[in-house]
């Protein structure tokens, strides 16, 4: 369960987060929408601290990981995230993108770290392409393989940032395509996106961000087909 | 029919001095390159505020001849009584000059490695110190390389300074055979091909390791 409590953030004078309250629990879905600067991105990484707090507190099954006490890199083994840049490591082929973090926070051996990163690789279709370098794929596989190394760790909550808005169009359907599996095998998952079909399909419920609040969070079939708050009727407006 | 004066042993004479000049350069690139591997994290760590004091050190480094430096050296550890052989202050004064270049190489390695690809692999789960070595360090070697070819390069040459202090390194070596033999042409054109041959393999090196890098860019 990830329990966010009255966070807030700022960067400088700037305060992206307004006081923050949200409870993810097991197995739910949840998908984040709103404009750009609303917060909804820095969220994410405050969630798995790579980005500090000013006040609140975010607990991860419990452990507060702001707390001077957790161990962050533990701690973020549990909860993968990937990005809008889908951050490749090129030096790496796919298949060791996907084993350095198992071996090397893990400590697993070669052979079952190669064993977990093909199991993942092939989950998201990408079976073909262990021995190729990242820059020889498209953006859309990079992503996947983005997503792959992250579930390598096996995390039990994943944290999805705008992972479809630097895609090409034809290249979205695809990455989106495996988050629905990975939606559909139960896995808890916190999406900030911009398409809204995905969201209204997906979501067990949606949040809707505005200047650094969550203006509304509901269900997808009320949150679309019943919008309460005024800023979320414009943007639903102005986004369909 | 060409003739010359120089002997079997002026040519082992001319090898004794390219031994030297290697050994300067040796000794300096390394000690040079691993004190610039430290700098220039320091450098990239602590910030521009902190690391202020090293940056102005190194700057007077690299600002100030060399020539200029290795004879203030000599001087000052004649005057503390440090008793250094000129071969040791060469090089403590050549591995000084190696770090100050190689230094902002390091920096600027390190900072061509994307912050958010840095802020993948912690993500992943990874520490500081595994960020650097399995990611920054592979992918700052790629892009310092070249340059860090080039300073080595540089350093091999300018270590010919070194006979201001008494060492007989190769153009010192050269000169006291021109002196003798008085076939300057000749003997500068041989201890130049001499230079060439130090410097092509490792240019060659450089090469090769940046073709054998790049299909993965």
């Amino acid at each position: 369960m990830i329990e966010i409590e009255n966070v807030r953030k700022s960067f400088g004078t700037l305060e992206v987060l307004k006081g923050i309250d949200l409870t993810v629990q097991k197995g739910e879905v949840v998908t984040v929408i709103g404009g750009s600067g609303s917060g909804k991105s820095t969220l994410l990484t405050c969630i798995n601290g790579l980005e500090p707090i000013d006040s609140g507190r975010i607990k991860v099954d419990g452990t507060e990981v702001h707390a001077k006490s957790t161990d962050l890199n533990k701690l973020r083994s549990k909860v993968g995230i990937v990005f809008q840049q889908w951050n490749a490591f090129p030096h790496l082929t796919v298949v060791e993108n996907v084993m350095l973090a198992p071996r090397k926070v893990l400590g697993l051996s070669k052979q079952a770290a190669e064993e977990i990163a093909v199991k993942q690789l092939t989950h998201v279709g990408l079976g073909e392409k262990l021995g190729v370098y990242p820059n020889r794929m498209s953006g859309g596989q990079q992503q996947r393989m983005a997503i792959a190394r992250a579930l390598a760790m096996s995390p039990e909550y994943m944290l999805f940032d705008e992972v479809t808005s630097a895609l090409d169009p034809q290249l979205v359907g695809e990455v989106l395509d495996t988050l629905r599996m990975l939606a559909s095998e139960g896995m808890t998952m916190i999406c900030v996106t911009h398409e809204m079909k995905f969201a209204r399909e997906v979501s067990d419920r949606v949040a809707f961000f505005h200047k650094g609040v969550m203006a509304e969070i509901a269900p997808p079939e009320a949150l679309f087909g019943a919008p309460k708050d005024p800023e979320l009727q414009k943007f639903l407006a102005a986004t369909h | 029919m060409f003739n010359t004066a120089l002997t079997w042993s002026d040519l082992a004479f001319l090898a004794q001095g390219a031994a030297m000049t290697l050994a300067v350069t040796a000794v300096s690139v390394t000690a040079g390159t691993l004190l610039g591997i430290l700098f220039g994290v320091i450098r990239v760590q602590a910030g521009p505020y902190w690391s202020a004091p090293l940056t102005f050190v190194l700057d007077v480094f690299r600002s100030v001849p060399l020539l200029i430096q290795l004879v203030l050296a000599n001087a000052f550890q004649s005057i503390a009584k440090l008793g250094w052989a000129p071969f040791t202050t060469s090089c403590v004064v050549l591995s000084l000059y190696t770090a100050a270049y190689c230094t902002e190489i390091v920096r600027g390695g390190i900072t061509s490695v994307p912050a958010t690809t840095r802020r993948a692999a912690r993500s992943l789960g990874m520490t500081w110190w595994q960020d650097m070595r399995y990611i920054v360090t592979p992918l700052a070697t790629r892009v310092s390389l070249p340059s860090w070819i080039g300073l080595t390069l540089g350093v091999m040459k300018d270590s010919a300074l070194v006979l201001w202090l008494g060492l007989i390194e190769l153009l010192r070596a050269s000169q006291i055979l021109v002196t003798r033999l008085q076939e300057p042409l000749f003997i500068l054109l041989i201890c130049g091909a001499v230079y060439f041959l130090i410097s092509f393999p490792i240019a060659r090196l450089g090469g090769y390791l940046e073709k054998r890098w790049s299909p993965n860019d």
